[in-house]
């Protein structure tokens, strides 16, 4: 499979390298939630720094993959876009509306209640 | 207050050829022609968009914005012609330099232009026509449709 | 070129080649060195050109000036003199020194050297015509040389300044661990604009904001153009995993927002900085909002 992925704890960590194709994002897909189901994930965070572009198929296919993730009963985070990407996207209109998104990794595995900075009561995961 | 008596030619010649101050370079344009007929070729036509604009001097951010534009109408020859041509080219004038993008395929053609450029902000990414999005990110743009002879997608961005 | 005498016949003339005129121009400037430096400067003086600098200084750049114009006589390229006159344009420039002064004082040394040439070739009327002949095409291309020069010089350094000054203006703050505050204030062209949102998403990456406060209440007005674009920024700003929480909206601009087809009730607003800060402390001190969904219908 094109696109690395850890298991850490209750999360999946898929890291893409750049130059991903159509088949690799739905092989990944197809991957992440078949593996969401196999370990009873949490959350699941993509993490696309290496990715150069985000056209509308790459926008779409991340949100369909959030969307079955979550029928799943998981979270899933898109981390890593770049300045340059992001604000191409949203002049496409590519706002990948409904899935959350953060900065870099640690930041996702903030959202998803994994961050051990802040003590304090843990936030139930969303769709837990 | 100066005199000014009547030149030689041979005097004024020999003086009128000073170096140039820079090497200037040659005014070709070279076409790149990159054939579309699967997704794999998504990948390579914006990465030589992306060398070509950068060879061209474009910011990063626009480099971006000419493969995601390049990447947007590779798939739309993909989606609806299932082959076609990507066409990259340089672009010249006064001193300016641009990139010349042009999307090129025998398929089916869009019936309703007007209609595709029309699609909002919001839905052109799930509709994926992208087509309101390219014009409004290029500093030109232009489109040739027939039903049942193809389409052409003629887009033009200056590196100013 | 033919060098050399006809011989017997009266009305021929020796013919010197170009290059021989020059060189003979060259040692005349060679051996004159002193005095029209000194003249040159002097006249500068009396013009009152290059006032910002002192009569040494004057004096040092005239020298310089002097032996680069002797060299491109005597070799016919212009790299060094180029490269001489940004290296000038570059240290005078700060100093005030405007273009007319510039040009007028290049122009009065093109006038000592050929006040002086009239001077030395008086009694022989044709030879003065050919050494002119070899001598005011160079001249010339001498003076726009440096004009020119200096003139792109200064446009280098006002473009220079101009970037400054709008990235001065719109200044990212990072007031705690965070939150980011951007205050605006002013026009915002296009241009701007563009720059606002590179800085910001900049700043986002590097101090790792999961809050921004947009203070507008400075910005008097926007055209839907600007204000589509901030838009964007906001929605851009989500990819990058922060909340855009915009205050200061005057009712010109929330009506253009409106215009143009965005939903105020979505869009994170409040009434002023102040309350805009409370609400990112809220949000930050809330685990529950960390990392962004959006509800944006854009």
């Amino acid at each position: 499979m094109a696109v690395p992925i850890l298991k850490q704890g209750p999360y999946l960590i898929a890291s893409v390298q750049s130059a991903l194709t159509d088949t690799d994002l739905l092989e990944l897909r197809t991957a992440l939630v078949a593996l969401v189901g196999r370990y009873r994930s949490r959350g699941v965070i993509v993490d696309v720094t290496a990715l150069d572009v985000m056209d509308s198929f790459a926008s779409r296919t991340l949100r369909d993959m959030a969307h079955m993730i979550r029928l799943r009963g998981a979270e899933t985070v898109i981390v890593g876009i770049q300045p340059e990407v992001a604000f191409t996207m949203v002049q496409l209109g590519l706002t990948l509306a409904g899935v959350a998104t953060a900065l870099d990794l640690e930041e996702g595995l903030a959202f998803l209640g994994h961050g051990s900075r802040k003590p304090g009561p843990d936030a139930a995961a969303p769709g837990a | 207050m100066n005199r000014r008596p009547a030149r030689s030619t041979a005097a004024a010649r020999a003086h009128s050829r000073p170096p140039r101050p820079r090497p200037r370079r040659a005014t070709v344009s070279d076409e790149m022609h990159i054939p579309i007929a699967g997704s794999q070729d998504i990948v390579t036509a914006r990465q030589y968009g992306r060398a070509l604009a950068l060879e061209l001097g474009f910011s990063n951010s626009n480099l971006t914005l000419i493969a995601t534009i390049i990447s947007e109408l590779t798939r739309n020859i993909l989606n609806y012609a299932h082959h076609g041509t990507i066409v990259l080219g340089v672009l010249e004038r006064d001193g300016r330099r641009g990139i010349a993008v042009e999307a090129r395929d025998r398929g089916p053609g869009i019936p309703d232009v007007a209609r595709a450029l029309e699609i909002g902000y919001s839905t052109s990414g799930s509709l994926g026509l992208g087509l309101p999005g390219v014009r409004r990110l290029m500093d030109e743009f232009e489109i040739v449709s027939r039903a049942g002879h193809g389409t052409t997608v003629r887009a033009r961005k200056w590196a100013s | 070129m033919k060098v050399g005498r006809e011989s017997a016949n009266l009305t021929a003339v020796p013919l010197e080649s170009t290059a021989s005129l020059l060189s003979e121009l060259v040692s005349h400037l060679r051996q004159l060195r002193t005095q029209l430096r000194e003249e040159w400067a002097r006249r500068i003086t009396e013009a009152k050109l290059l006032t910002a600098m002192t009569k040494e200084e004057v004096f040092a750049e005239a020298t310089t000036v002097y032996d680069n114009y002797v060299e491109v006589l005597e070799t016919g390229t212009f790299e060094a003199l180029q490269a001489y006159a940004r290296n000038l344009s570059e240290r005078i420039i700060p100093r005030g020194v405007q273009t007319d002064e510039v040009v007028g004082s290049v122009l009065l040394l093109r006038d000592v050297l050929a006040r002086s040439l009239f001077a030395r070739y008086r009694s022989d009327f044709d030879k003065l015509n050919r050494i002119l002949d070899a001598y005011e095409p160079a001249a010339n291309r001498i003076a726009i040389t440096v004009a020119v020069g200096f003139v792109e010089e200064r446009e280098r350094k006002i473009r220079q300044q101009e970037e400054a000054i709008r990235e001065l203006s719109t200044p990212v703050l990072q007031v705690r661990e965070r939150l980011l505050i951007l205050p605006i204030i002013g026009v915002i062209d296009p241009q701007r604009a563009r720059q606002l949102t590179e800085q910001l998403l900049r700043g986002i990456r590097t101090n790792r904001a999961r809050v921004v406060v947009i203070d507008i209440t400075g910005v008097a007005a926007m055209d839907s153009t600007v204000a589509n674009h901030l838009v964007l920024t906001v929605e851009a700003s989500r990819l990058l995993g922060a909340t855009v929480i915009v205050t200061g909206l005057s009712p010109e601009i929330a009506q253009t927002l409106v215009n143009i087809g965005v939903d105020l009730a979505k869009m994170n607003t409040v009434g002023d900085l102040q309350g805009g800060i409370e609400e990112a402390e809220r949000l930050l001190g809330d685990r529950a909002h960390l990392g962004v969904k959006s509800d944006l219908p854009v």
